[in-house]
């Protein structure tokens, strides 16, 4: 009897511990969500429940600035860096995790000691070389800056997820003599298409994500992309920042990306953990 | 044998010629950049005119003139920077460890329901740093924030606390955000690590009828310490350089003014690209340090790494 009422206790603690685990986890973001709904005084007014359903500030946030072309410039500059990192990445680790050769490991180490520069140690530098190309405040020039951050982070992950594959799958490819252009093509690729989904879905959420460089080398409002228009959305005072619009803007970036890793949740977990545990 | 070696070669070469193009743009994009950012150190470079500068030598970093001392290392709010980052890299990493840690034990149960409870471990992570703050900053509203009104529900605090704004709580603030936002990334290595654990030591535990916090602290935890190291060495390195949170919950507010703030303010707001470059250097020193410190003590082999 005392024992019972002892692991009912364990159990309904477990399941407490779950609950308040969850509910940190997403009561921010229904938050959020809450108050987009919300116009005039109904902002104002603390509620943990839904209770108005207004779509005016998902309207009014597309009519105050170019958030369309904001969300259209990060789309943009995302898939770019992600092709273009993924292009040179998929071959670089080829050569990285399949080739032994003098001053691999040095390397190595190169290639991930530039995924952990302090973004700001390479900005006066950057700015200089964006301006110098002439493509300050533009998309370009935003891309230039952002490989520094998506190629070795790429080339890292795909090297650790390529030194899993088993020697046999290119042993007979290159004893018939084909060329390692014909492995990576042939040999590779069929079979590393998951780890670059992976990859590639890591890097556009960090390329999405960025917004010191996109802060620092962007100008005008057309030519920002969405973390920075959100975080220069403003009212006519400080005093009225206008929240509703803020968090509809919120939602409308988030939504997407949400879906993505929920829908990707164990390649995910996958590409995080051969980019970290492996090292 | 001399067909091998040949073949060899071939490889070799051809590995060089794949990497030639990556190891190009990353000269580009991040070498010449990180140089420049140096020399800029040791030059008076404005913003404005970024061409016509000259080479002031140390100055922008230690110089005394009629026993008056300048540069950055004579910057009280340099040096406040740089406290203010130790402080927050130390509590938050310390936090998101434990916290992790928990998250990924109880995710590590067999329970119903554990599919969703992991996808919603994971939506703070997937979160733009940018939306988060945002979130956080309007939940810690000093008048209409929902935290606010809780607490005082609760009976907590007596009257509306301004979270953002206050000297004493900022930091604080700050913290609680990066901590939301980074739990998951922590928790999720940690369950990978807890996942790779050969289940019959836990088997002769339960048999010999030791507690689990005991099986914890002597069993588990000495077996995912590796993996968790590398997670928290990698969550430092990244708070040491925290920037996006910091400017969008609390600007200019000089308690939570990381170095990676310090410096972007020196450099575009002030236009200061001598003074400001000479400040991101030292940052990237401290970071070049702290790896290398790690690289030491850990001896961490890359090249042999995963085998």
């Amino acid at each position: 009897m005392n024992r019972n009422v002892k692991s009912l206790m364990m159990k309904a603690g477990f399941y407490l511990l779950v609950a308040a685990i969850v509910i940190f986890a997403v009561f921010p973001f229904y938050y959020a969500i809450l108050t987009a709904f919300e116009t005039g005084s109904a902002l104002f007014d603390v509620n943990y429940l839904p209770e108005s359903f207004s779509f005016s500030n998902y309207l009014s946030v597309f009519e105050g600035q170019p958030f369309g072309r904001n969300i259209f410039n990060s789309i943009f500059v995302s898939v770019m860096v992600v092709a273009l990192s993924l292009l040179m990445g998929v071959t670089a680790s080829y050569a990285l995790a399949r080739v032994k050769f003098a001053g691999r490991g040095l390397l190595l180490v190169t290639i991930l000691s530039v995924s952990m520069f302090p973004q700001v140690a390479v900005l006066s530098g950057m700015f200089e070389l964006i301006r110098a190309v002439g493509l300050y405040n533009s998309m370009f020039g935003l891309a230039i800056s952002y490989m520094m951050l998506t190629l070795p982070f790429t080339v890292w992950i795909l090297t650790a997820f390529m030194r899993e594959l088993p020697r046999e799958l290119e042993e007979a490819a290159v004893m018939d003599g084909a060329s390692p252009w014909t492995v990576i093509t042939r040999v590779f690729l069929p079979v590393m298409w998951p780890a670059m989904v992976t990859t590639g879905l890591l890097a556009f959420i960090m390329a999405w994500n960025e917004f010191l460089f996109a802060l620092t080398f962007t100008l005008t409002n057309e030519q920002r992309t969405v973390p920075v228009a959100i975080a220069l959305i403003s009212g006519a005072s400080q005093f009225e920042m206008p929240w509703g619009n803020i968090m509809a803007a919120s939602v409308i970036v988030t939504v997407p990306l949400i879906v993505l890793v929920l829908i990707f949740q164990r390649r995910i977990v996958s590409g995080l953990t051969a980019g970290a545990v492996k090292g | 044998m001399a067909q091998a070696s040949s073949l060899t070669r071939a490889r070799r070469r051809s590995a060089w010629l794949f990497l030639t193009p990556m190891l190009v743009i990353l000269a580009c994009v991040a070498g010449w950049p990180l140089l420049r950012t140096f020399i800029f150190g040791f030059t008076d470079a404005n913003l404005s005119d970024l061409g016509g500068y000259s080479f002031v030598g140390f100055e922008n970093f230690y110089a005394v003139y009629d026993g008056e001392k300048f540069g950055l290392l004579a910057d009280p709010e340099w040096w406040q920077a740089v406290w203010n980052t130790i402080y927050f890299t130390v509590i938050s990493v310390s936090l998101e460890t434990v916290l992790g840690i928990i998250v990924a034990l109880v995710l590590n149960q067999e329970f119903k329901g554990r599919g969703l409870v992991r996808a919603a471990v994971l939506i703070p992570w997937a979160i733009p740093t940018i939306v988060s703050a945002k979130m956080w900053n309007w939940m810690l509203h000093d008048q209409f924030g929902i935290i606010n009104d809780l607490l005082m529900s609760l009976g907590l605090i007596a009257s509306p606390v301004a979270w953002t704004a206050n000297p004493d709580t900022a930091m604080v603030a700050v913290i609680m955000v990066d901590v939301w936002k980074t739990t998951p990334f922590m928790a999720l290595l940690t369950l990978a690590a807890l996942q790779m654990l050969p289940s019959d030591c836990y088997e002769a535990a339960r048999v010999d009828g030791i507690h689990p916090v005991r099986v914890f602290f002597k069993v588990t935890l000495p077996l995912i310490k590796p993996a968790l190291m590398v997670a928290v060495i990698f969550r430092a390195l990244d708070a040491l350089r925290v920037f996006d949170v910091i400017y969008v919950l609390t600007p200019n507010n000089p308690n939570t003014m990381t170095m990676s703030v310090y410096a972007r303010q020196l450099l575009v707001d002030f236009q200061e690209v001598g003074y400001g470059s000479a400040a991101s250097t030292l940052l990237f020193l401290v970071i070049a340090f702290s790896i290398m410190a790690y690289m030491m003590i850990g001896r961490v082999r890359l090249d042999e790494g995963g085998h």
